[in-house]
């Protein structure tokens, strides 16, 4: 795959959708060479973000649309998923899975903990409506470590 | 625009002895399989001390899901004396339920001889 490859897609705000998102971003990692346990790591990362685009950025809103833009260079893919709701303001928490066994911590809420802990790179960005986003990247020299 | 999830029933025994009800998941497995597999969790025989969930007919989880069976393991914790157990993960979802610690409540095995075997 030729570096500086661009591709977008725009999901409808249901639920279900962002299976379309972490197949083109599957395809697009095994072009670029990754494992295939990395793209696994991949599909799971770029499905949470996608969900929380739609749930709580769009908050299901049938006439908003998610929006995906998947970058390549030489060594790393980026993926940027853009959604019209204010942004994130505060850092995922680990989810304590003491806490949610006692009733003390909702039992979902780790979205944002398996998006950072299965990428390289995973930032928030909170901007106008339409612009905040989550990029995350995987990068092909951390395949061997 | 999910898969549905499907749960059929059936029983074995562990090695223990003890009979144990499996339940085998089937589809996706995320925020609208809730009713499906809470109905059938619900539905099985309070008798029953041993129940195993099997998914290996699952290829897609998401955090909603586990949050399914969570509450799942919450539920069997409260009222006491049940285990749950589960088998037929991808090593992929493997490693996801030990990151977020459901590995911690339930053992998880790669097929159903060895978590019979466990129980």
């Amino acid at each position: 795959m030729k570096s500086g490859s661009n591709v977008e897609v725009y999901l409808p705000s249901e639920l279900g959708f962002e299976k379309v998102a972490l197949s083109t971003a599957a395809s697009m990692a095994t072009l670029m060479g990754f494992s295939a346990d990395r793209v696994e790591d991949l599909k799971t990362a770029v499905a949470e973000a996608c969900i929380n685009a739609i749930e709580h950025g769009n908050r299901l809103n049938d006439m908003l649309s998610v929006s995906i833009v998947l970058s390549t260079t030489d060594d790393q893919l980026e993926i940027k998923v853009l959604d019209h709701g204010a942004g994130v303001s505060k850092h995922p928490e680990s989810p304590d899975i003491d806490r949610k066994m006692h009733g003390d911590e909702d039992p979902r809420g780790m979205g944002m903990f398996l998006i950072q802990a299965l990428v390289d790179e995973a930032e928030w960005y909170q901007g106008p409506p339409g612009k905040s986003f989550v990029r995350l990247v995987i990068r092909l020299d951390k395949e061997n470590k | 625009m999910q898969a549905a999830t499907k749960v059929t029933e059936r029983t074995a025994t562990a090695a223990s002895g003890s009979p144990v009800t499996i339940l085998a998941f089937a589809g996706d497995i995320a925020s609208t399989s809730k009713d499906a597999m809470m109905d059938a969790y619900h539905g099985v025989d309070a008798s029953v001390s041993k129940v195993l969930l099997d998914f290996t007919g699952v290829d897609y989880i998401n955090s909603s899901g586990i949050a399914i069976i969570i509450q799942m393991l919450l539920e069997a914790s409260k009222a006491g004396g049940r285990t749950i157990a589960i088998f037929g993960l991808t090593p992929h979802f493997n490693k996801v339920f030990t990151m977020v610690g459901v590995a911690k409540y339930a053992s998880m095995s790669p097929d159903e001889p060895t978590a019979l075997a466990t129980l």
